[in-house]
């Protein structure tokens, strides 16, 4: 029930960070973070899941 | 300070500055149809106020003012063809490209530092990568913080347009009055063609669906800009084959919604940068087959023709980039702003472009009274302030120049590499000068080598270093008199 991002893919926009209706996204050092406690997969309040709809690079935000 | 002079040679140097045009006088042409597109004197009274100082909207801006841009807003809301979001070089001059990311506070540090070194400064963008309206908080704090520092910089953007709406009336009350909207369809089925997909809404559209989507929000955005008279220039990446053709039905649809000037820019694709358009083999028009395309959208909304497609990160005269002088890295950590400088600068220019306005008055003059059908293609090595003040050999690009019974324009420019590197003259980059340099009647430099002008002229191009320092429509005004006048006039005041 959680998102991951890949972080060698991550140009480090920070979109999905600011869509995540949970608040679950961090930048943690050097990349964005999705905290697995947090992250609901958008379930319940969009139909997909922000992060993946917004990041520019395929297969970046996926199922964890 | 003890010498403000001094501060001013990044564009041309005291020597020039000191120099009285010696060819201007008044009077000429009076009528305002021998002006070129920059001229104030054709243009409303207010828009030329908002546009004189900065260097993308005014063609005669561009030669004393300069801009910067802070990558503040990385995140966007649409995937463009021609854009690779992972793509990044120092040394590629492209948009959408940058060396570092900036946050806010950040910014306003890089922004007082330039301010401080150059005194040509005028502008403040935020121009990529990522969309300024999307990632609008960043935006907005930058705006903020600088305006509060520096109340008399200009704050433009540059946007896709799909967020741009929501956004348009905080941009009126934080003055920002010059806002650039890349719109590269107006028809959703070409649309298709050229964004996989935009984010809207809480979620992805893609085909033509999201293309209809992204169109109507660009028009009502460009309409609610005009309402509140801020200055819009519509940017059109030119890509053959896909929206060459229909650029002008673009063309006509931002005229009419009050768009002020349109920029055709060459569609960049390169497999090396990753893009879809340059792994798919999508190819970018010649530089004659731009030209065609804005000669034949004359008579629209008015072309920008002195684009140099900069980095997002870009920093100084167009183009010349500083960006890399002003990393944060070689910022000091505490800058306060020093306004000293730029007020020095802004009261030579002041009087520096009332001069080279009467010398251009003077040399269309001279060019009209020629009274020879022909045309002459001339090109000019230039470090700004308009004048034929840059060595041949130090060029980086050549302005070119049309002298015709039309009057004297500026049709472009071309990028060449240095020929004279460190004091060494390099043969092979001579070649490469003169190929770019093709269909050019004569080059204007402050001053030239034998070797090269021989050279040169094996190629079928002169060049001469006669008129160096002067204006540049002055000296091509005399030039023209002299190789076409029926009784060549004096060049002398």
């Amino acid at each position: 029930m959680a998102f991951k991002i890949i972080a060698s893919q991550c140009t480090q926009c920070g979109a999905c960070e600011f869509e995540c209706p949970s608040g679950a996204i961090k930048f943690k050092g050097e990349t964005y973070v999705i905290d697995p406690k947090k992250c609901t997969e958008c379930e319940g309040t969009f139909e997909t899941q922000q992060c993946a709809s917004v990041c520019p690079v395929s297969k970046t935000c996926v199922p964890a | 300070m003890s010498a403000p002079m001094i501060s001013l040679q990044g564009l041309s140097g005291t020597t020039v500055f000191d120099q009285s045009p010696a060819r201007a006088k008044s009077g000429g042409c009076a009528s305002s149809s021998c002006g070129s597109s920059a001229k104030p004197h054709e243009m409303d009274s207010a828009v030329w106020e908002k546009i004189k100082d900065h260097p993308c909207f005014s063609e005669e801006a561009h030669h004393y003012f300069a801009r910067m841009h802070v990558a503040v807003a990385p995140a966007c809301n649409i995937q463009c063809n021609y854009c690779n979001r992972k793509y990044d070089c120092a040394n590629e001059s492209r948009p959408g490209v940058v060396s570092e990311r900036l946050t806010p506070d950040q910014a306003l540090r890089k922004v007082i530092g330039v301010a401080n070194e150059v005194p040509q400064l005028s502008v403040l963008g935020i121009a990529g990568p990522g969309d300024a309206c999307y990632d609008w908080k960043n935006t907005k704090a930058t705006f903020q913080r600088v305006a509060k520092e520096i109340g008399d910089i200009k704050l433009c953007i540059s946007t896709n347009g799909l967020a741009l709406p929501d956004r348009v009336a905080e941009l009126a009350e934080m003055n920002v009055d010059h806002v650039t909207i890349t719109i590269n369809m107006v028809d959703p089925r070409i649309g298709a063609k050229i964004y996989p997909w935009i984010f809207y809404g809480n979620r992805r559209y893609t085909g033509v669906e999201a293309a209809t989507i992204l169109h109507e929000r660009q028009m009502s955005g460009l309409e609610m800009l005009t309402a509140r008279g801020i200055l819009t220039k519509i940017n059109s990446v030119m890509i053959p084959g896909v929206n060459d053709e229909h650029l002008i039905e673009v063309n006509k649809w931002v005229k009419e919604r009050g768009a002020f000037l349109h920029n055709v820019m060459p569609l960049i694709s390169d497999p090396a940068h990753g893009t879809h358009y340059g792994l798919s083999g999508q190819r970018g028009p010649k530089a004659m087959e731009l030209k065609a395309l804005q000669d034949r959208l004359e008579g629209g909304a008015k072309l920008m023709r002195h684009c140099r497609q900069c980095r997002a990160d870009a920093v100084g005269l167009l183009g010349e980039d500083r960006g890399q002088e002003f990393t944060l890295d070689r910022l000091p950590d505490k800058v306060t702003y020093d306004a000293s400088k730029r007020e020095t600068y802004r009261a030579v220019v002041a009087r520096e472009r009332g001069d080279r306005l009467a010398a251009k008055s003077e040399a269309l003059g001279m060019v009209k009274t020629a009274g020879s059908g022909k045309s002459l293609l001339v090109a000019v090595a230039t470090k700004g302030g308009g004048r034929i003040n840059e060595h041949f050999g130090h060029a980086k690009e050549f302005q070119v120049y049309e002298a015709s019974p039309k009057g004297i324009s500026f049709v472009g420019h071309r990028k060449v590499e240095q020929y004279c590197l460190g004091g060494r003259a390099e043969d092979k980059s001579l070649d490469g000068v003169i190929s770019t340099l093709e269909g050019v009647d004569i080059v204007l430099c402050a001053r030239i080598g034998n070797c090269p002008e021989d050279r040169l002229k094996e190629g079928g191009i002169r060049a001469t270093e006669a008129y160096g320092y002067d204006y540049i429509e002055t000296a091509i005004g005399a030039l023209y008199a002299a190789e076409f006048g029926s009784e060549p006039l004096a060049a002398t005041a």
